[in-house]
Order: C-alpha cells, then sequence, then structure tokens
C-alpha cells in the first residue's frame, strides 16, 4: 500500500507572489534600477577618470589624510600597485563601485529603519525576528529574488547586495541609540528637548561609534556579496573568480582573491579609523 | 503663595500599579505590597506645598523615594496617583507639547548622578537648557559663561566632563541648572559630592540667590546640617510616606516620631540653636528720660535682678544700668539716670547660633541683649538660660 502525504506548495506559492510583486512594484524597482544604474556609472567613471597610478597615489594620499597612520598608507599603495601590476584594476573598480552604490543605499534605508526599532518598542519587536531569519539564510539565496526584478545584471546585483548588506546597519543603529544611558534622555526630557532635539543632540552622537561599527560590517557583508553576485553578472573581481573557476586557472583565481582580500582590508582600516574619531 | 502643590502623589513601580495602589490605600505595608504583587511602591501618598521663594529640603534614607518625588514634580516619572500643581496648573494634565514648554519655562534640574553629556564640552552642556529652548546665540553663551562662574568654574568650558572631578561635574550640572535662570530648581543631592569648603560656598551661593531672586527650591539631602542650613522647611519621608514636615526647629524640638529623633540625634545642636530660639523675653526696660534713678531701682527690685537695659523713646537699646550704681545715685539725690549707663554693652542679632553664644557668654556678668537690625531690643539671654535650653533639647555638647 502506498500514500503519499500531498505536498505543500510552498515554492509555487512564493512564485506567485513574487510574480504579483514584480508587475505591481515596477514603479519601485524602475526607481531603484535609475539609482543604482546612474550611481554605478557615475563613481565608475570618476574613478576611471585619471590613469591609475595617478588614481592610486590620490587614494594613497587620501587614506594618509584620514588616517594619519603609515602602515595602513604604505599598504594603501603597495597593494592598489600589485592589483595594478596584475591587470586588475578594471575590475577592482568595478567591484569597489558596486561596494560603494549598495552600502550607500544600505545604509540611507538602514540607518533611520534603525533608528526607528531604536526608539519604538513595536517597531522593533517586528523588526528583530526579521533581521534573525535574514542572517541565518545563505548568502546565496539572496540572489533569486533579484533575479524576477531586475534580471541579471549589475543592478540585480546590486538590489542583492543591499538586502544582503543592511541588517548590521540596522542592527548596531537601534542597538546604539537604546545603549544611550536612560539618565542622559531622562535629563534631555527634564529641559524640554522634544523628540527631535533629543535625537540629534543626544542620541545620535551618542550612538554614533557604535551605528559606525554596524556601516563597517555592511561595507564588509557588501564586498562578500559583490564576489558571490558574480554568479547574476555583477562583474568585477567577482567575475575573475569565477571564470578562474570555470577554467580551473587556480592561479588567476588566486591573483583575484588577493586583490579582494587587499580591498577588504583598506576599506575595513579606513572605516575603523573614522568610527573612532573622537568627537 | 502656593508655588507647588503636592497632593496625595503616588507612585508605584511595577506591571501592576492598580493592584498595588489599592493595597497601599487599604493600609497595607509597602514591604507587604512588594510580597503580594511584587510592585516598589516608590512614594506613598505624599502631600505637602512649596511656597514662592521658600527652599524646602526633602530628607530621609537611602531609598525612601526622594529622587522619586521630585521625579514626579515635572513627571519625568508619571504619578500612579494624586495631583500635581504648580503655578495652579496641574502637571499630570498637561498634553506632550504643553508639557514640554511647561519644563522649559518653569524648572531647572539637578541630578543626583549629574547626568552630563559625554560628548559635549562643558560649556556646552550648561548652554543645553537654553539651546532646546532656541535662545540666541550669543546669549545663551554669556549665560551660560555667567552660570560656570557662579559655580567657580570659569575658564573650564571647552573641557569635557570626563576631563573633570565628580565635584566639579556636579558643579557644571549645578551650573547648566542655573544659566536657565527658572522660577523652580529640583536639586537632587546637588552638593553630594562637593568637598566641605567648596559645599559651604555653594550652601551660601544658593540662600543668596533664594533670597535674591526668590526662586523656589525643592532640595533633596542626607546631610542633615546641610538641610538645617539651606531649608526654610523639611520634609522627612520614610518608605516613600511623610513622617515629618517643619521648620528646622520644629524638627529639631518635637521630633515627630522615634525615625525623626534618630535622624537629629546626630545633629550638633548648638549650630542650629539661635539666639532667638533660646533667649527670653525682657521682664522690665527702663525709658531713657523718662525713668530716674528711683524708677529704675524700683524696676529692678520688683524683678529680682541686679541690671536693667535702658531704651529710648524710639525703643532702641541704649544700655544697660546697674543696681549699686543706680542706689548710688539715689543716695547722692541725682536725677539722671544716663550719668551711670553703659552704653558699650555686648548685643547680638538674633540668627546668631547658639555655638558662638558661648565664648560671648563666658565672662559677661550680666545678660547678653539680642537686638534687631534697628536696635531694638527683642530680648535676652543669660548665661543659666543657654545650657539649659541647650540640655533640654537633648544636646550633646
Ligand atoms: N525607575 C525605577 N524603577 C523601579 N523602581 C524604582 C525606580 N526608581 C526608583 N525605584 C524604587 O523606588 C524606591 C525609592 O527610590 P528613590 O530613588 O526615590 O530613593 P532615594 O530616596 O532617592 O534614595 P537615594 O538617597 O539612595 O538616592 C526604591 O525602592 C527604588 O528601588
Ligand atoms: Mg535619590
Amino acid at each position: 500500500m502506498s500514500f503519499e502525504l500531498p505536498r505543500i506548495p510552498l515554492g509555487k506559492g512564493i512564485e506567485a507572489t513574487l510574480d504579483f510583486l514584480v508587475e505591481n512594484l515596477a514603479f519601485a524597482t524602475r526607481a531603484f534600477s535609475t539609482v543604482a544604474d546612474q550611481g554605478l556609472r557615475f563613481i565608475e567613471a570618476t574613478l576611471l577618470a585619471v590613469h591609475p597610478v595617478l588614481m592610486i597615489v590620490i587614494v594613497t594620499a587620501l587614506v594618509f589624510a584620514m588616517t594619519r597612520k603609515r602602515g595602513i598608507t604604505v599598504f594603501t599603495f603597495l597593494g592598489l600597485g600589485l592589483i595594478w601590476n596584475m591587470g586588475l584594476w578594471v575590475a577592482t573598480v568595478s567591484t569597489l563601485s558596486l561596494v560603494v552604490v549598495a552600502t550607500l543605499i544600505a545604509i540611507t534605508i538602514g540607518i533611520p529603519l534603525g533608528i526607528i526599532a531604536g526608539l519604538s518598542e513595536w517597531v522593533y519587536r517586528i523588526v528583530r525576528p526579521i533581521l534573525d531569519f535574514m542572517q541565518t539564510l545563505p548568502a546565496f539565496v539572496y540572489l533569486i529574488p533579484a533575479i524576477p526584478f531586475f534580471g541579471l545584471g549589475r543592478v540585480a546585483a546590486i538590489f542583492a547586495t543591499v538586502v544582503f548588506s543592511m541588517p548590521p546597519a540596522i542592527r548596531f543603529t537601534n542597538l546604539g541609540i537604546r545603549q544611550v544611558p536612560k539618565e542622559l534622555t531622562e535629563c534631555a526630557d527634564a529641559f524640554g528637548a522634544d523628540r527631535w532635539q533629543k535625537l540629534i543632540k543626544i542620541q545620535l552622537p551618542l550612538a554614533k561609534t557604535t551605528i559606525m561599527g554596524g556601516v563597517n560590517q555592511t561595507v564588509m557583508l557588501a564586498l562578500s556579496m559583490v564576489v558571490i553576485a558574480a554568479m547574476i553578472g555583477a562583474g568585477g573581481l567577482g567575475s575573475e573568480v569565477w571564470r578562474a573557476i570555470q577554467r580551473l586557472q587556480s592561479g588567476a583565481g588566486f591573483e583575484a582573491g588577493i586583490g579582494i582580500v587587499i580591498l577588504a582590508i583598506i576599506l575595513d582600516r579606513l572605516l575603523q579609523q573614522l568610527a573612532s574619531k573622537k568627537r | 503663595m502656593e508655588k507647588i502643590v503636592i497632593k496625595n502623589v503616588v507612585k508605584i513601580f511595577g506591571d501592576h500599579p492598580k493592584k498595588a495602589l489599592d493595597l497601599l490605600l487599604q493600609g497595607e505595608p509597602i514591604s507587604e505590597i512588594l510580597n503580594k504583587t511584587g510592585n516598589v511602591v516608590g512614594v506613598a501618598d505624599v502631600s505637602f506645598t512649596v511656597n514662592e521663594g521658600e527652599i524646602v529640603v526633602v530628607m530621609g534614607l537611602s531609598g525612601s523615594g526622594k529622587s522619586t518625588l521630585v521625579r514626579c514634580i515635572n513627571r519625568l516619572f508619571e504619578p500612579t496617583a494624586g495631583e500635581i500643581y504648580v503655578d495652579g496648573q496641574d502637571v499630570c494634565q498637561l498634553g506632550t507639547k504643553e508639557l514640554r514648554d511647561f519644563r522649559r519655562q518653569k524648572f531647572g534640574m539637578v541630578f543626583q548622578n549629574f547626568a552630563l553629556f559625554p560628548h559635549r564640552s562643558v560649556i556646552n552642556n550648561v548652554e543645553f537648557g537654553l539651546e532646546v529652548q532656541g535662545a540666541d546665540k550669543a546669549e545663551m553663551r554669556q549665560k551660560a559663561e555667567t552660570a560656570l562662574e557662579m559655580v567657580g568654574l570659569k575658564g573650564w568650558g571647552d573641557k569635557y566632563p570626563s576631563e573633570l572631578s565628580g565635584g566639579m561635574q556636579q558643579r557644571v550640572g549645578l551650573a547648566r541648572a542655573l544659566a536657565l535662570d527658572p522660577d523652580i530648581l529640583l536639586m537632587d543631592e546637588a552638593f553630594s559630592a562637593l568637598d566641605p569648603l567648596i559645599r559651604r560656598d555653594m550652601q551660601d551661593e544658593l540662600i543668596n540667590l533664594q533670597q535674591s531672586m526668590q526662586k523656589t527650591i525643592v532640595f533633596i539631602s542626607h546631610d542633615l546640617d546641610e538641610a538645617l542650613k539651606i531649608g526654610d522647611r523639611l520634609v522627612i519621608l520614610k518608605d516613600g510616606a511623610v513622617v515629618q514636615i517643619g521648620t528646622p526647629e520644629e524638627i529639631l524640638t518635637k521630633p515627630a516620631t522615634e525615625y525623626v529623633r534618630k535622624f537629629v540625634e546626630e545633629v550638633d545642636i548648638t549650630k542650629v540653636l539661635t539666639a532667638e530660639s533660646v533667649m527670653k523675653k525682657c521682664q522690665d526696660v527702663a525709658y531713657l528720660g523718662s525713668d530716674g534713678p528711683n524708677a529704675a531701682l524700683r524696676k529692678m527690685k520688683k524683678n529680682a535682678i541686679a541690671s536693667l537695659f535702658v531704651v529710648k523713646k524710639d525703643h532702641s537699646l541704649a544700655g544697660i544700668v546697674f543696681a549699686n550704681e543706680v542706689r548710688d545715685l539715689v543716695d547722692k539725690g541725682e536725677s539722671d539716670l544716663s550719668i551711670v549707663l553703659h552704653t558699650d554693652i555686648q548685643k547680638v542679632s538674633p540668627d546668631t547660633p547658639a555655638s558662638e553664644l558661648f565664648p560671648i557668654m563666658q565672662d559677661m556678668s550680666y545678660p547678653v541683649a539680642v537686638v534687631n537690625e534697628n536696635d531694638r531690643l527683642l530680648g535676652i539671654i543669660v548665661k543659666g538660660l543657654l545650657f539649659t535650653a541647650i540640655a533640654e533639647r537633648g544636646g550633646d555638647t
């Protein structure tokens, strides 16, 4: 006797929902496409406007101006030089542009969301389980819904990256706001500060370090996702790795990997420096 | 005029304030309420008023609800029950925006734990209240500088709170409230972290401020000496409830309960008892010009005293005459009393503390005159009287 359990059509349901959303959210996806695409083009064009060597010098000078540290400055110069030397300059610029655009979008949405969650108990109660759930999903999964909305290509990659990298921005901002000592917000209340004054004058400045920690994580997550998103046509260093894997060229894959690590280290140090800046 | 009226205020912390409130109103002790409901009664049915220009000091042991009570006045804590009127306005009825404006207009607050903003410099901390009100930048800076100077921190404006000692931080908190020049100052253990010298200066400063600008001040203190010095009246709390309200004198001389008596025992009574409180009424005086030696002698005999104070027509004190010298005058047939009048006599004002009276009394053979600012004789202090008064009031001197 065979008895077959009826299959719950979960996949079908999700497909139907996605179809519905794709059709009805066209205005939003179009807006997103425009912002992402224009942003990308602009940043890429800027970074490629001058000769790589000149650009490396400019970036190194900027890093020194921001950190005032010798180690990371030297590392930036040598690292970027190596990337250029390996013929990965254009791919790196492309990856960096993706990261920058995705991060900007992620924090523009994530920080305000985090602030709201930090100030409102019930928003927090809704947002928290969603964030927890998102964190357990493997990165690849984020690529799937991006395709029906944006097709293959860089905009879809940015979309997936934004979604994937936003949680830390929300989480840390929320945490930063909640960490502000109660006695200080109470004191602001006692002097008759309104919500906005309290936020701008007390809560945000005191949460700044924590928020910057979240931004740092967002950037790192974005970088890792941009590499994975090469699978749906993100281009850049990720697709160098991807191509090397497919052709079993371990050397080329390794070179592209080094490029990603160099980029990650420079970004991380820069952001840490920004976060720890006093007042 | 009544500035703050607190009526049956209750503040309960916990999840079931209604249930706890019912128990409280049934007269259940607060330890029982905690056992039964898990709710903490911070303030249990407190009523008192603070008049305009008055300093009321709230005292009590740690956990007796002092901080909770002042926080109810500006509604940092929402009272569970009761009413609070400030300038006739029921504070509990104010909407969000009205409450905000009300706080801006009426209150300056000093916090027990200072609550300075670590990311703002000292001057920016002091400016905070004015900044929130949208004050003009230059005016704001000037007021903040003045306030900093008042608390003795001139020139420290550019430092950050973490660079200051505890006592200095507390003074920044003080300056932040003073900069607003508010009607009402709520001061939660505002001087607790100060060293004795600065503390005394600040107390004097506060008394000055209150006298010259008619501030209404609710001051929380652990320190009875401080409370007695600056308080016009004291409110003594125990377990969230009032055990006694009264002037320093009343609290000292007529403690309502054993708790208050214990509280008061510690205090050095000679610092608190004043000339006014130990003096007695002068039974009789001689009037300069109208009373001659004979009349003066008769008055002394009648009261069985060896000396007699002499006052002028306008009742101001002229001096003292002694029985033996007056008798000589009578024997010689003189009729002018002023021949034997001693004018360089010891006078004290009514608020002279008893501790200062001791050295004065030491080598006096006649009573000390207590006079007011117009030199009018209010009363006299004799040596025995001073000791009796102190002994009666339980001093250990
Ligand atoms: N935010 C709060 N949540 C819960 N319970 C509180 C809160 N604030 C105060 N309490 C409780 O209320 C009671 C009175 O506290 P309060 O801080 O008013 O005492 P206090 O007289 O100011 O003491 P201290 O002299 O130590 O400052 C205490 O039992 C305390 O545990
Ligand atoms: Mg307290």
